[in-house]
């Protein structure tokens, strides 16, 4: 059955920007983006989302809902208690471009700061032999749709724009440990590179961006912790520090 | 005003797959390279490619070969195909899932730490390379990664990671351009600003993936506008059958907003069967004469090839797509589906829940999360789904290049020819890295030789004033209600059961919209608008759907990806005939080209008795065409 809902969407640019109330219809079943899409149709011709899959698979529509990072293709309007004003925002973390788009391009240009996966220079295609268990871990970490929520929630820039530069966040641990943990990855010291040159020490384990991970990635447990205890072992490791200055060693 | 300009050797308008491929082997060939995509690098429609990717590497089953797997193509194309590219695909497949795990693909594993291979419609062998049911990410994850490395490199060479491929995200092209003849270039504008940009360039590649948008029920994205189809056309190439689109028998039917979004194909691999209302499981009805050797007709024999494939015959919930799909329209015609309109598909009865959450995670959650179903304990209601269109550029099969237009190329679903009338699942993920990577060196050879061709100004005065032409209109209709009238048309008259009475009222239609998008308006400024964006795809969706109707009004048979209901049967002497739509500037016109016969080497390797049923006997006595 069809209701009304009371929808409260950021509407701006740059320069300014306001919530504007909007009165929408929503049926049985529907999404956030749903209602959005509507409200796009129907009232606001030129309202700015983006979007591609309606599925959860391209990571695309992440925006607030109530002041929470989420996909707003995976969002139930029905989740919400009927009544209620659902408020829709932006990405906090990222510059807004317009409305519900923001500029993510701090996404990519991190993604080209990591270095690029290294096989051994002798594996010919067909060769590669890795057991099921070994790739599971990396695994993991592919399943990842770059939406960026993990990004947005994090405390280290979400207000702070000033960390940027030297915090590659947490999408980008899940990529060092995925590689890392890559069975014919030969590439040394991604732990080291991850704590001093793209911020992992700066993380302090709050666990907001595996809460807010639509993929279920267990980012702090299963890659940000791994790696500082790896890094921590190595740092403060008697018998590794001596052994580092007596012979050049090759890494972790 | 004065326009951005930028200067390239190769520009790929499309960053999915076949893009991104064709990116590759342009750059390692050492040339500039430009790839422009709609949406942010990585969300392409390839991520949304579930179960796997076709390859006949043996690793499952070592009986499995090039020839196994070009005819099982042959075969659910019902020999539409143009056989050379099928051929090349069948060919070339594994070197390309090979290639992938070199640039760091992580594909599930068998025992003996190979490439995992799995069951699906059509084909003979385990044969799709996967991930879970997450292949599509993989595949465009490990490309967009292998595009980051060749930057990584250039930017070790030169001080500047974007000197050698640069990627132009949310950036739609309006226009491809010519002068003399031959490429010269292409213009859009930035979705973001609005602003206009000119792209010089001796060659184009096509990689913009479908048209599922034009209809009303799809699996697609928004972005599967039929842009390169209509960009193509309108550049003066050839589309060729475009009567052929794939509806997937298995889409997501309810609730209301989630319908068409896809259910994978190896739902029914890992076993899942169809039944409809009364409990019977009615895929045993549907066995076409020219499948009948190969698909079991009674539960107990097709319940045992899941443990044994060598001495059954495979359930027919893996036939081919367009059988499937069919089957389950006519059960709920004949009043046999759900209240919503669709019939059940069970995987809970055969497997664990564990089992299924580990082999069908998403679709788990999907179905979880969307319409509050647990599918290890109950059924999905599904139903067809407009899913991917055959029809496409029609191409040289060994360069991709684009019949017609020097310095243009097109692969990927945007091209035509390979899938003939209905592809087979898992083939199009390794269609797009064969012939994205063909496409990247038939542009290689082009620009080797190719002399500068200038933009013209007159070409961009006339590109730019066609995007700012919307915004200068008054009071005309709005983008998303012309839309939404379209995809109606479509759904009632073209859709998945034809008849030349519907047709004909399709394309009489259709000319009006055509008519009435010339006056859309569009309201707001040219930042990030989605209005003003949709403009622009409803002009291309509008000339996909003419060339579908009318390619399929010509059609008067009924194969693969074609069904007419006032003419039911396959005609051998249609399976001749290749149907090319071509853009005179003001219509679509279709005309009948004959299709290159198989060669005698491909010929022979079928049994006669099964092309038979497919060629006309002056065909067979001729036994090929060499």
């Amino acid at each position: 059955m069809a209701r009304k809902l009371n929808l409260r969407i950021w509407r701006g640019d740059s320069d300014s920007g306001e919530l504007k109330d909007v009165q929408v219809e929503v049926n049985e079943g529907e999404v956030v983006l749903d209602v959005i899409h509507r409200v796009q149709a129907t009232q606001i011709g030129d309202l700015a989302v983006r979007w591609n899959c309606k599925a959860g698979k391209c990571g695309s529509c992440s925006m607030e809902i109530n002041g929470k990072p989420r996909l707003a293709c995976m969002t139930q309007v029905a989740s919400y208690p009927e009544g209620e004003t659902i408020t829709v925002t932006p990405l906090r973390a990222f510059p807004v471009i317009k409305d519900l788009v923001t500029d993510v391009s701090f996404n990519y240009k991190k993604a080209m700061e990591i270095p690029a996966y290294a096989p051994p220079a002798d594996l010919a295609p067909g060769d590669a032999r890795m057991q099921q268990v070994d790739v599971e871990r990396s695994q993991e970490f592919r399943k990842c749709i770059e939406c960026f929520l993990c990004q947005d929630v994090c405390h280290v820039i979400r207000d702070h724009e000033e960390n940027k530069k030297s915090f590659a966040g947490p999408r980008f641990f899940i990529r060092i440990a995925e590689l890392d943990m890559h069975p014919l990855d030969i590439l040394k010291n991604r732990k080291k590179t991850a704590q001093e040159e793209h911020g992992l020490g700066m993380c302090n384990i709050t666990k907001c961006c595996t809460e807010v991970c639509p993929e279920h990635i267990r980012i702090t447990d299963n890659a940000i912790i791994p790696m500082k205890e790896r890094v921590v072992d190595i740092k403060y490791d008697p018998a590794r520090w001596l052994g580092s200055k007596i012979r050049r060693r090759e890494g972790l | 005003m004065t326009i951005e300009r930028h200067n390239y050797d190769v520009l790929i308008i499309g960053a999915g797959g076949a893009g991104l491929r064709a990116a590759v082997e342009a750059r390692e060939a050492g040339l500039r390279v430009a790839i422009i995509c709609k949406s942010l690098f990585g969300k392409a429609h390839t991520v949304m490619a579930e179960g796997g990717a076709a390859a006949s590497m043996g690793n499952v089953n070592d009986n499995d070969n090039w020839m196994v797997h070009f005819r099982d193509t042959m075969r659910g194309g019902k020999f539409l195909n143009h056989y050379r590219m099928a051929e090349l695909h069948a060919k070339e497949a594994p070197d390309r899932i090979w290639e992938l795990e070199v640039w760091g693909a992580l594909f599930d594993r068998t025992t003996e730490g190979k490439i995992s291979q799995r069951n699906f419609g059509g084909h003979e062998y385990p044969r799709l390379a996967h991930v879970g049911d997450r292949t599509g990410l993989e595949l465009i994850r490990t490309m967009q990664q292998k595009i980051v490395a060749l930057q990584q490199k250039d930017g070790r060479e030169t001080g500047d990671m974007e000197s050698g491929i640069k990627v132009f995200a949310e950036l739609t092209i309006t226009d491809i351009l010519k002068e003399n003849g031959k490429i010269s270039g292409a213009y859009g504008y930035w979705r973001e600003t609005g602003a206009e940009v000119l792209f010089e360039a001796p060659a184009v590649v096509i990689a913009t993936g479908g048209v599922g948008k034009t209809f009303k029920i799809t699996s697609n994205s928004w972005e599967g506008t039929g842009d390169g189809h209509a960009l193509a056309l309108k550049a003066g190439a050839n589309l060729v059958d475009m009567e052929f689109l794939q509806f997937h028998p298995t889409g997501m039917v309810w609730p209301p907003s989630v319908r068409g979004i896809l259910v994978t194909e190896s739902v029914r691999g890992e076993g899942g069967v169809l039944t409809n209302t009364s409990g019977e499981r009615f895929m045993f009805k549907y066995i076409p004469e020219v499948f009948k050797k190969m698909y079991a007709d009674n539960e107990e024999e097709a319940d045992r090839w899941y443990e044994d494939q060598d001495n059954n015959r495979r359930p027919p919930e893996l036939l081919p797509r367009d059988e499937v799909a069919r089957a389950i329209n006519s059960e709920v015609k004949a009043g046999r589906g759900t209240e919503h309109g669709g019939v059940f598909l069970d995987v809970s009865k055969r497997l664990s829940a564990d089992v299924i959450k580990k082999r069908l995670p998403s679709m788990w959650h999907q179905f979880y999360e969307l319409a509050g179903v647990d599918i290890t304990k109950e059924p999905m209601e599904v139903g067809p789904t407009c899913h991917y269109v055959m029809g496409g550029v029609e191409v040289e099969p060994d360069t991709a290049a684009a019949v017609g237009v020097p310095g243009l190329f097109a692969a990927g679903e945007v091209a035509g020819g390979m899938h003939g009338s209905n592809r087979l699942g898992g083939n199009s993920l390794t269609d797009l890295l064969v012939f994205g990577r063909r496409a990247g060196m038939g542009a290689v050879e082009y620009v080797k030789n190719a002399g500068k061709n200038p933009v013209s100004e007159g070409a961009v005065t006339a590109a730019a004033a066609k995007i700012q032409a919307p915004f200068d209109r008054d009071g005309g209709e709005n983008s998303y209600s012309l839309h939404a009238e379209l995809q109606e048309i479509t759904h009632n008259l073209v859709g998945i059961i034809r008849t030349g009475a519907e047709l004909q009222s399709a394309i009489e239609k259709i000319a009006d919209i055509r008519k009435r998008s010339a006056n859309v308006s569009v309201s707001g400024g040219r930042k990030f608008n989605p209005g003003f964006h949709l403009a622009f795809d409803l002009d291309n969706m509008l000339l996909v759907a003419e060339s579908t109707a009318k390619s399929a009004i010509a059609r008067e048979e009924s194969r693969g990806g074609h069904t007419r209901d006032d003419f039911p049967g396959m005609n051998n002497k249609w399976r001749q005939v290749n149907h090319i739509s071509s853009f005179d500037g003001t219509k679509v016109n279709v005309r009948e080209q004959v299709l290159p016969m198989l060669p005698k080497e491909l010929f022979d390797l079928f049994d006669v008795h099964e092309l038979e049923k497919y060629m006309t006997p002056e065909e067979i006595a001729k036994g090929g065409s060499n």
